[in-house]
């Protein structure tokens, strides 16, 4: 197979957030460059927050998907700096997360939105939430609790 | 090993995250409501990253083949370099967060000087990655204290009591090791008297609005930067250890 950096980064598509299956690695920010030289692969990946238990699963996923496609020479490096912030998460990549039920980060607003309903009408009930990333909130409107992505 | 100095100051901060995230974990299935358990064992998970990441750099200044695994597990109670603060039981839930807030108002200035002044470039990743998830803790801890401070008779009293229990153990994180001043020296190090004055004041701020009273007698606990610890820490390596104890190199 011919290797080059636009058929790696299809087939890495593939590779989702094991805690949120909606969003694929390179919607949220995580997979942050792809180096091919000499047939050699090398992807360049980024911890959200430093204690996160997705990201050994996430390397996993990304070896499993290159051997399956028949790419055998990889290597998948972890940098901390600059260190992973919401703002790289695609604009596609918030919308699918509100249409999971998880609320986007919105750096320019400190409303938070319900997924569900659209009520701007919500608070937080916890800063912590049920992963690393996200804090918890309800809408009182539709009285539905939610998942608030954490600008980070 | 080439830089005894420098492992040793990796190590210390290391040392502090993983044992105050391993006190944490205790609460894990006991904490007073379910968010706060989840709030607890949240920022344990946090903290126990930012351990594992400077193990990570302590090992390869090393230079002895080991992880982080063999230096989290396979090290004895002297080898430990972390603050006494860190090791202090979970007691009640205001005792937890008092430890808490003591150390988040250390650790978000650490972080801050160590990724604007170090001339390390792995110390400042890791900083600037951890100070992030470190205002964050604050953010939590001190709203707790208030909330606790300026809460009930029976939460007052309660915090009153871990103000008393822990402050003692509040100056030994400012207080420089033979490892901080030589890391100041040489520039990889963060000035721990900019540090004290800063964490001094978030502290008195937060406990003068909580209406707390600080004895004036206070005694600086001191020897868990370098290597003299509490009872406490056995039982804590004991229980944390166990596995890959009995069990060397075993793996998920």
């Amino acid at each position: 197979m011919e290797l080059d950096k636009l058929k790696i980064e299809e087939l890495l598509e593939q590779v989702t957030d094991p805690e949120i299956p909606v969003i694929s690695i390179r919607e949220l920010g995580i997979l942050r460059d792809i180096n091919i030289e000499n047939d050699q692969v090398e992807v360049v990946i980024t911890p959200t927050y430093s204690g996160c238990p997705a990201m050994g699963v996430i390397k996993q996923d990304i070896s499993k998907v290159l051997k399956e496609a028949g790419v055998d020479d990889f290597s998948v490096r972890l940098v901390l700096s600059p260190a992973w912030t919401t703002d790289w998460m695609t604009d596609d990549g918030k919308r699918k997360l509100r249409e999971y039920g998880i609320a986007p980060p919105d750096p320019k607003s400190k409303i938070v939105p319900c997924p569900r309903c659209g009520s701007e009408n919500t608070e937080l009930i916890s800063l912590f939430g049920s992963t690393a990333c996200k804090s918890l909130y309800k809408c009182n409107d539709c009285k539905e609790p939610f998942d608030h992505f954490k600008c980070h | 090993m080439e830089n005894n100095q420098l492992f040793d100051y990796i190590i210390q901060h290391a040392d502090s995250c993983l044992i105050l995230s391993h006190r944490l974990s205790e609460w894990c299935g006991h904490g007073p409501i379910m968010e706060q358990d989840i709030a607890m064992t949240n920022i344990s998970l946090d903290i126990l990253g930012q351990a594992m990441m400077l193990y990570d750099y302590a090992a390869k200044v090393q230079g002895e083949g080991k992880n982080q695994d063999d230096l989290a597990f396979m090290r004895d109670a002297w080898d430990f370099k972390n603050a006494l603060l860190t090791e202090m039981p979970n007691g009640d839930f205001a005792q937890t967060i008092m430890r808490q807030f003591l150390f988040d108002t250390f650790n978000v200035n650490f972080y801050e000087e160590l990724m604007k002044n170090s001339n390390d470039e792995e110390l400042t990743a890791i900083a600037a990655k951890s100070f992030k998830e470190a205002q964050y803790h604050l953010k939590w801890s001190s709203e707790w204290m208030l909330r606790l401070g300026l809460g009930t008779d029976e939460s007052h009293a309660r915090l009153q009591n871990a103000t008393d229990e822990l402050m003692g153990y509040s100056n030994e994180l400012v207080i420089p090791t033979e490892a901080d001043k030589v890391a100041l020296a040489e520039g990889y190090g963060v000035d721990l008297e900019k540090i004290k004055a800063k964490r001094d004041a978030k502290v008195s701020e937060v406990i003068a609005e909580c209406e707390l009273n600080v004895s004036e007698k206070l005694f600086d606990h001191t020897g868990g930067k370098t290597g003299t610890h509490t009872e406490h820490l056995g039982f804590i390596l004991a229980e944390m250890q166990f596995l890959q104890r009995a069990y060397p190199g075993l793996e998920w």
